[in-house]
């Protein structure tokens, strides 16, 4: 049977509909217009007004550091899930995977309220260390779901043979699981640190005074008068995480 | 596939750091939230902890009500738009040459993965008075006055269904790839019109897929934040939205709790039915 023809210009239309928003921001950041609206010559200006903005490069950088350690971080949890929950098997084991799936169903406006009541109740002033935690927990559960996928397609006798030869758990681990398991944990980590690099809600109630992250700028850049640079450093951000989840796919493949 | 082992009786300690991890900085939170949802406002904002269910009472203000309103019938209406756009082309990339699918998928996750600030600061671009849909239809002689779109509700709908769109192609592409080709043939060959094939063939065979998509973007539908806030007006306030208000506005952090959990409460709503309809069973 041949898929119809209305079917495929429907989902044609669809991968349009998807595309042709981002497509039109990004044609529309090198418009040399100031009203933005109307197409009058290719311009460079807004992206290096972009580069002299101090504050917006404060903002990149407290972005950089969160991602770059809640990655870390949400990393070494993920993995050591996964390997648990893969080749550790537990009494209420499967009560403990429908709560590692909470963080990454419920609401994020729920999980920003949540982590703002815990922090100020135990006294933690609100800064880039309490926008770390935040990242890490929602982060870990996505990087534990990819590598349990890497590690369920591989054959656990491989390990076993290590451990008969007279390798140690660890040594078996680190010698053979971990090398196999290597492109499905980097994919993780680059999905993880693309999810930091553009999480706004929940760093936007873990915030605190000097912890502005890059998506808490371009929101407030989007409530106050939109300029053209809003478009720009929005093409950055896109083509950024574009770039992420291409490498991402591309190391999986392996 | 290898047996997977048996459970080990001896202590899982493995499971201890990231358990910990989940309980103290993910359980204690929420379970932080479902307590001060039964406190009152201090004085200066603060909570004080004396047991009342007055921010459970105070929800049935006709004023909250409505945003809940809203927020459930926008939910219900974005899932039902995504369904329909979605089947199509879940069914076309299942059914295209596998090696286009993976870069049909590929092209279904990109904006899945990319800023949701940013994708949905695009269609204020666009939709916006001056935007590019107004002039469009201006130049076109369809309208002689630019259309209030934005800071509407049909906004947030088109917002909705942007943002959530990939979440529902994906388990219906899961269950659709699975489908057993010959039964739709099947019903071809015994001259089944093309809707008797989709409705008594091919829908109930994706049953579970259909029903993981509509939980999936049901629920952060009902928890929108960010595009009732920038697409939406301050009349098209959604649930989130008078959370946020509460939280750090108001500074009514009871309030804002109880109005937590309410949603939380059609969340689970959303996931046990989810999981009653068998739906975990598809996701793995």
């Amino acid at each position: 049977m041949k898929t119809g023809r209305w079917l495929i210009a429907a989902g044609v239309a669809d991968l349009f509909f998807l595309y042709l928003p981002i497509a039109i921001l990004i044609v529309f950041s090198f418009n040399a217009s100031k009203l933005s609206a109307r197409w009058q010559g290719f311009s460079l200006q807004w992206y290096a007004k972009l580069f002299t903005n101090q504050a917006l490069l404060a903002a990149t950088l407290n972005s950089l550091a969160i991602a770059v350690l809640s990655t870390v971080l949400a990393g070494l949890l993920g993995v050591l899930t996964a390997v648990a929950l893969e080749r550790r098997p537990f009494r209420g084991q499967a009560a403990f995977e429908a709560c590692l799936l909470l963080p990454i169903v419920i609401p994020e406006i729920m999980m920003g309220v949540a982590m703002l009541l815990f922090f100020v109740m135990i006294k933690l002033p609100l800064s880039l260390v309490t926008m770390t935690i935040a990242h890490t927990v929602f982060n870990f559960p996505v990087v534990a779901l990819i590598v349990r996928a890497r590690l369920r397609k591989l054959d656990p006798r491989l390990e076993e043979a290590a451990r008969d030869l007279g390798a140690t758990p660890w040594i078996a681990f680190k010698r053979v699981t971990l090398p196999l398991l290597m492109p499905g944990i980097v994919g993780a980590l680059l999905m993880a640190f693309t999810l930091s690099l553009d999480d706004f809600i929940i760093s936007f109630f873990t915030a605190g005074v000097g912890s502005t992250t890059l998506p808490i700028k371009v929101y407030g850049m989007l409530k106050s008068a939109v300029t053209p640079e809003v478009n720009a450093l929005s093409a950055i951000l896109v083509l950024v995480s574009m770039a992420l989840v291409a490498a991402a796919t591309w190391v999986q493949r392996k | 596939m290898t047996p997977p082992p048996k459970p080990t009786s001896s202590f899982p300690w493995l499971i201890l750091p990231p358990a910990g991890v989940l309980i103290v900085l993910f359980g204690v939170p929420l379970l932080l939230v479902l307590a001060v949802s039964f406190a009152s406002r201090g004085t200066y904002g603060g909570v004080e902890w004396a047991l009342t269910f007055a921010n459970y009472t105070s929800i049935a203000d006709p004023l909250y009500l409505r945003i809940f309103w809203r927020s459930l019938w926008l939910a219900v209406a974005t899932t039902a738009i995504c369904l329909v756009m979605g089947f199509p082309l879940a069914y076309v990339i299942a059914r295209a040459p596998k090696r286009w699918q993976g870069l049909l998928l590929f092209l279904v996750i990109i904006p899945f993965w990319t800023n949701f600030l940013v994708r949905t600061y695009a269609w204020m671009f666009i939709l916006r008075t001056e935007g590019l849909l107004n002039q469009a239809l201006l130049s076109a002689g369809l309208i002689h006055e630019p259309l209030n779109i934005l800071f509407t509700d049909w906004a947030v709908l088109i917002g909705l269904v942007y943002g959530y769109l990939p979440f529902m192609v994906l388990p219906l592409y899961a269950a659709l790839e699975r489908l057993d080709r010959s039964l739709v043939e099947a019903a071809w060959d015994l001259y089944a019109r093309p809707v008797q094939v989709f409705t008594k063939v091919v829908l109930p065979l994706s049953r579970p897929g259909v029903i993981a998509g509509c939980v999936l973007v049901f629920i952060p539908s009902l928890g929108a934040y960010v595009t009732p806030d920038l697409l939406g007006g301050a009349r098209t306030m959604m649930v989130g939205n008078l959370i946020q208000h509460q939280y750090l506005v108001v500074r009514d952090w009871p309030f804002g709790s109880a109005l937590s959990f309410v949603l939380m409460a059609g969340v689970l709503a959303a996931v046990l039915y989810y999981l009653r309809a068998g739906g975990a069973r598809s996701l793995t």
